[in-house]
């Protein structure tokens, strides 16, 4: 693993972990009560849901309107398993977390293989049917508990696991999304006709993406069933999973800290607006309305909140006043690849890793203008990745 | 063996024969041209080589084996790839992006190796940027590897996606209008890269073109299609003379007197 790869990991690492701490902090403190306890845990759950649908609907570029339905099924599968299994609670919660997570991996396979073939827009209404099926499916089955639903199940979730879930869902689709997996999966996003005339064999990938998204929706919902106890399959109707998608489309389709962002504020909004009663759905209509109009890309568009951006703010704080941007601050960057290629740069010369020998002729050397290019888009969109080199040696230049 | 040999393909859309018992063939190392009117069947032609189509009848073999019926990312795969008419990027990612998902068949690291970033993720990962920014350098496009594909000049993305087509490696390149709406100067330019492709990575290619003096200039024989059938074939000067073309291209003279 490259150096400033390491680096970049342990920062995010201690980050995460300062996060939790605060906060686990202030709940063993006692400075956050109980009510704002399941509202933190209910977020981390909206999160790992939001960004689950994201990665089918953003990331792939397929309409899921019955992501609720994947809940349910990772849900049930959990509480029927804390239920009945007699293994000590949090054996079984475990047991119940990967057995969730796996039969609605397996449901996403079957409502995916007459959908995921074909082009266009059928697996949105082959899962909305699925989520509609899948609640009247619930009523029906004896073991699922019927109308009543299922009651009783413990009360096992708690901050900490949601929030490390939270933070594993956040890592698969990133790891997920800057891998040659991912790129197959972006690609078809962007085009799938020239995707499949790059090699990528589409409904491999569709299906792949599909799947993992059920997988972690299924997580959510074994989460969810032990944070609620109870389940009835209204729960998990049709508001539910467009509940989901607002908040990927809120967000920004793509980006997952979009996602977080977008969990946290309509998970809370909801509850800030309970004192308006009547005029609560009225007024949270209204906000969602006003952010497409002015920002139809949702709160992040397709961009990450990341090291880089702190980083810029960091040093605009110091005073070491980031250079004024020039008029063109359109200039088109890289939004998904900062990584991997500006690290590569530098190393151009330590040879081509036994590949053929197309052309290598000119490989980059580190300082070359195209470092310095890089330098300067990502300087604009401040997403800085070489710390301050690009930045000094630009400066040098225009003096 | 030749490397590719279509035997008397067609493919019928209703009532229209796009394309009407085609037989050709192309070797190693050789640029064919292929030329004809609008809607004369050329761009059908690629669709079919890569498995967009079926054909209706006929067979199309790639190193003397049988590729109808396969998908098309099957067809890249096996040693072909092309570029489209009316450019298809992938807008939002990066012209290096675009290279490496071109790539995409030749990389073959695991989904475990992806999410617990064993060592094979990052080796195959360093190699294939470097591959990549190298296919882009041979275009003057390493500078802009980090631009969005959307936000590049007409002319590079034109490029770019020839270098996306490059990085499967294939043993035979299929160029639809690459020269469209390019300027002279970068008309130029073009063509010297492709014969320098052609060499460099040892393919054979075939190329849709409208432009005639790039055509006659690079292409080694020429195809010309009208309604969906050969007209005529052999050496750019033979084309030039041959009367069925002109026709084709400029009416028949006397029927517009009458
Ligand atoms: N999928 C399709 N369904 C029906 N007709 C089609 C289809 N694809 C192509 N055609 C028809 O086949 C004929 C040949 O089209 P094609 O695109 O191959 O022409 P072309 O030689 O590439 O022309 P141009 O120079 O304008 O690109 C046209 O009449 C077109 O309308
Ligand atoms: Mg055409």
């Amino acid at each position: 693993m490259p150096k400033k790869k390491i680096r970049s990991y342990l920062i995010n690492i201690a980050a995460a972990l300062l996060v939790f701490s605060v906060v686990y902090l202030a709940l063993q403190l006692g400075w956050i009560n109980s009510y704002y306890r399941s509202i933190l845990i209910l977020i981390c759950i909206n999160s790992i849901m939001t960004i689950s649908l994201n990665l089918a609907t953003g990331l792939l570029g397929e309409l899921c309107l019955g992501h609720a339905g994947f809940m349910a099924v990772g849900a049930y599968t959990a509480a029927l398993i804390s239920l009945n299994s007699g293994l000590s609670p949090y054996l079984s919660l475990t047991l119940g977390i990967l057995t969730g997570a796996v039969t609605a991996g397996i449901t996403a396979f079957i409502v995916g293989i007459p959908a995921l073939r074909l082009r266009g827009d059928y697996l949105a209404i082959i899962t909305l049917a699925f989520g509609q099926i899948i609640t009247i499916l619930i009523r029906s089955l004896g073991f699922t508990g019927g109308a009543l639903g299922l009651n009783g199940i413990p009360l096992l979730t708690d901050f900490p696991l949601t929030f490390w879930m939270l933070i594993v869902t956040m890592y698969i689709v990133y790891a997920l999304i800057r891998s040659r997996q991912g790129r197959a999966i972006l690609a078809i996003r962007e085009d799938d006709i020239a995707a499949e005339a790059s090699g990528i064999n589409v409904t491999h990938y569709k299906m792949l993406a599909f799947v993992i998204s059920a997988m972690l929706a299924g997580v959510a919902g074994a989460l969810y069933a032990h944070y609620q106890g109870v389940l009835t399959p209204e729960k998990f109707d049709y508001n539910y999973s467009i509940d989901f998608m607002v908040m990927v489309v809120f967000g920004g389709m793509g980006s997952i800290t979009g996602s977080i962002l977008a969990a946290v504020v309509l998970t809370i909004l909801p509850q800030l607006l309970y004192g308006f009663s009547d005029y609560r759905m009225l007024l949270y209509s209204i906000l969602l309305i006003a952010l497409m109009i002015f920002k139809p890309s949702g709160l992040l568009g397709q961009k990450e909140l990341s090291q880089r951006v702190f980083q810029r703010l960091g040093r605009q704080l110091w005073g070491k006043k980031a250079q004024t941007v020039p008029a063109e601050t359109d200039i088109p960057t890289t939004v998904v690849d900062e990584d991997t290629y500006l690290t590569e740069q530098g190393s151009g010369d330590s040879g081509v890793g036994g590949s053929s020998t197309r052309g290598q002729e000119n490989l980059p050397v580190s300082g070359t203008p195209i470092a310095e290019a890089e330098g300067k888009h990502q300087e604009r969109l401040g997403l800085d990745t070489q710390g301050d080199e690009p930045l000094a040696r630009k400066q040098k230049g225009r003096r | 063996m030749h490397l590719l040999e279509v035997n008397e393909m067609s493919i019928q859309f209703g009532g229209l024969k796009a394309v009407d018992d085609i037989t050709f063939s192309v070797d190693k190392g050789e640029i064919l041209g292929l030329i004809g009117p609008n809607g004369a069947g050329k761009t059908t032609i690629f669709n079919l080589l890569t498995s967009v189509y079926t054909p209706t009848s006929g067979d199309i073999l790639l190193n003397g084996k049988s590729i109808v019926g396969n998908t098309t990312w099957q067809t890249v795969d096996s040693g072909m790839a092309r570029t489209f008419q009316n450019i298809r990027l992938f807008k939002n990612l990066s012209a290096l992006d675009n290279v490496r998902i071109g790539f995409h068949g030749l990389e073959h690291y695991s989904l475990a190796a992806t999410l617990l970033r064993l060592p094979s993720y990052w080796r195959d990962e360093k190699a294939l940027t470097q591959k990549a920014l190298a296919i882009l350098d041979i275009f003057g496009l390493k500078d802009i590897a980090g631009v969005q594909a959307q936000n590049l000049p007409y002319g590079q993305q034109r490029k770019l996606e020839i270098c996306r087509a490059l990085a499967s490696n294939p043993q035979l390149l299929l160029l639809d209008e690459p020269a469209a709406g390019m300027n002279p100067t970068e008309t130029q330019e073009l063509m010297s890269m492709i014969r320098f492709v052609k060499e460099h990575f040892d393919l054979a290619i075939i190329l849709i073109e409208h432009d005639m003096s790039l055509v006659m200039n690079i292409c080694e024989r020429l195809i010309v299609l009208d309604y969906g059938r050969i007209i005529a074939r052999g050496l750019p000067e033979e084309i030039k003379q041959n009367q069925a073309v002109i026709t084709a291209y400029l009416g028949n003279p006397l029927e517009e007197e009458a």
